[in-house]
């Protein structure tokens, strides 16, 4: 087990070292420098910012130097607000997002779990179809549609809840929702679909014939074994969650991660751009790692590999 | 597989459950000189025709590809035969509420809606349909070779996938605008940038899967050469789970074409699509709502028709995916 972890220890670390390096050349290799959008400055004042950032420097000396902050966790300054440190900015940000985005998750998982379950139990009833049309409504409505629609009804008809802005938990509430939206839908669909496949496993048929109430049945033995598909995707999704959804930031005017990083990419804001990708990139790997960890704990056939 | 096995037999047992009894009159002996058995009574039905029957036979199936045939001919014709061209405006009648004059209204430059909504659900259909296909097919070569070969070459491919799918799409998808400046075809392009990585890595365990299979090494005993093996004897077996993943990936690059052109990286005025369409309705929704909601639920019914029309064609085509 020890030896496993190590071996997926160092791929993850190479793997970050990677992300950071092909990100930097094809960061650079995008026409313009992060200057020339301000027609106000001359091309002396250009140069000189240039020089300031160390942009004129040989691309192989500004990735030692890059690389060498990058150990000591130092993601440098943003190119277009001056004076601000990209530690700084994810400091900032990131929490909103993340709060938005946990929020959002843990209103998905039991939701997403329950609807399944339900539709499963009731299988070709009422309940069961309704579930199924949710969740095919979930993944079929783009996310901007949802968002207004939201909006417009809750926000702008009923005047319950506020139309954008982060400032109370009243605001967070549709933001929320939209996001957890899909994300309940497609949890139903798998969990639905997960609880009846195993539905005539010879497990179930034996924990029935030992003569188990329903509820045991359900409860230890087809819930539990239909969940265990849906880890490593879970994973992923609070990954994805906690990094922020520059649609939702944008219609609810949230200023979160999702938001800075497609601003920091039209604006060639070079470091900006690379530090939350990294940012993004270590994220991703270590959810990976810690899957594929739990995977391992879990079944033993992954380890011998 | 016994999961299948399974489900199989339940349902053996269910038909038998419902069949009149049988008593022993019903059987007479066959005459002597019929009992042929080495002829076939029944003429053999392949995959294909019996994939065609089960969609044929599926309501749901056939209202949404009736509903995708409805879309599709409209974006064809419509934009023809129209009143209006979409990119005229006429600034007397800006946001006009769908009217008869009008039939979705006007935007706030004055263009008819009508006209822009089908001119975009060119745009959406066509990115959304090569946006599936165009990384489906860079995917089945890197992945067949990958997977085909193994070892180092193997290793080598799917790390650069595994680095690949860390970065961001954003920042491929803005490398490739910046270069190639917005249109549909960049769209595709970045499209396939990003996706051939995913259906690499699929089409790779389905060859795995396959390689090793008898009919696959007797052919390799028989001389074949890799690109016989690869696309002759293993394409075909798993070419019916890629017709259904192709179908899945419509919706999606879809979607992908929207959210792009909803972020302003995708598809700019004058030209148009369902993604562009919202982006400008979501700015002014709350005075004219009809502007973002008529695009919005067209792509909504739109994905919604394809992603049904995809799980009865799944259900067609593996029958060991059923539910």
């Amino acid at each position: 087990m020890r030896k496993y972890i190590v071996r997926r220890l160092i791929i993850s670390v190479i793997t970050v070292w990677l992300i950071a390096t092909s990100c930097f050349f094809l960061l650079r290799t995008l026409p313009g420098n992060p200057f020339q959008t301000t027609s106000l400055l001359s091309a002396e004042m250009v140069d000189r910012m240039m020089h300031y950032y160390g942009l004129d420097r040989p691309l192989w000396d500004q990735y030692v130097t890059y690389m060498q902050n990058l150990l000591r966790g130092n993601f440098g300054y943003s190119l277009k607000y001056a004076g601000q440190s990209v530690n700084g900015i994810i400091a900032s940000t990131f929490p909103i997002s993340a709060q938005l985005g946990l929020q959002a998750y843990f209103l998905s998982i039991p939701l997403g779990f329950l609807f399944g379950i339900v539709a499963a139990r009731c299988r070709g009833k009422a309940v069961d179809y309704g579930l199924v049309g949710f969740s095919v409504l979930g993944v079929s409505v783009p996310v901007f549609i949802l968002a207004a629609m939201l909006q417009y009804v809750f926000a702008i008809r009923l005047k319950w809840l506020p139309v954008a802005q982060w400032k109370s938990f009243q605001h967070t509430i549709l933001p929320t929702v939209t996001l957890a939206f899909s994300s309940i839908a497609g949890r139903t669909r798998s969990m639905r679909t997960f609880m009846l496949e195993i539905v005539n496993e010879d497990y179930i048929k034996t924990a029935k014939a030992k003569g188990l109430s329903k509820y045991r049945v359900v409860w230890s033995h087809q819930i539990r074994n239909a969940v265990i598909p849906m880890i490593p995707t879970m994973g992923m999704e609070i990954v994805g969650m906690l990094m922020g959804s520059f649609v939702v930031e944008q219609i609810f005017a949230i200023p979160g991660i999702g938001n800075q990083f497609v601003t920091s990419i039209q604006n060639l804001d070079y470091t900006m751009t690379l530090g939350l990708t990294v940012f993004f990139g270590v994220f991703v790997v270590a959810a990976n790692f810690i899957v594929d960890i739990v995977y391992g704990i879990v079944d033993p056939r992954i380890r011998v590999r | 597989m016994s999961v299948a096995e399974e489900r199989m037999s339940g349902t053996e047992k269910g038909a038998g459950k419902g069949m009149s009894p049988v008593s022993a009159e019903d059987f007479v002996p066959v005459p002597e000189g019929e009992r042929d058995t080495d002829v076939i009574v029944r003429p053999s039905v392949s995959y294909w025709r019996d994939a065609l029957r089960r969609i044929t036979h599926d309501k749901v199936a056939m209202v949404s590809l009736g509903f995708i045939a409805v879309i599709v001919l409209l974006a064809v014709f419509a934009p023809v035969f129209g009143r209006y061209n979409y990119e005229t405006n006429n600034l007397m009648a800006t946001n006009v509420k769908p009217c008869g004059e009008h039939w979705f209204g006007t935007d706030t430059l004055g263009r008819d809606l009508w006209a822009r909504v089908w001119v975009g659900a060119r745009v959406s259909l066509v990115v959304g349909l090569f946006g599936a296909i165009v990384p489906q097919v860079i995917g089945i070569v890197v992945g067949g070779i990958a997977g085909y070969f193994g070892g180092w070459v193997d290793m080598v491919i799917m790390r650069i996938i595994d680095v690949g799918v860390c970065i961001p799409e954003l920042i491929y998808i803005t490398l490739i605008m910046l270069y190639l400046g917005s249109g549909p075809l960049p769209l595709v392009l970045a499209m396939a940038m990003v996706g051939w990585m995913g259906s690499a890595r699929m089409i790779r365990g389905r060859i795995m899967q396959f390689k090793s299979r008898e009919f696959v090494l007797a052919s390799k005993t028989l001389g074949g050469s890799p690109f016989h093996l690869i696309f002759r004897s293993i394409f075909p077996n798993i070419l019916g789970q890629q017709v259904v993943s192709l179908t899945a990936a419509i919706p999606g690059a879809i979607f992908m074409e929207a959210y792009l052109s909803f972020i302003g990286l995708g598809i700019q005025s004058p030209l148009t699509s369902w993604g562009q369409l919202s982006q400008v309705g979501a700015s002014n929704y709350r005075l004219h709502p009809y502007q973002l909601f008529i695009p919005g639920i067209l792509i909504s019914l739109t994905i919604l028709a394809l992603y049904l029309f995809g799980n009865s064609l799944r259900d067609a085509l593996d029958p060991h995916l059923r539910d």
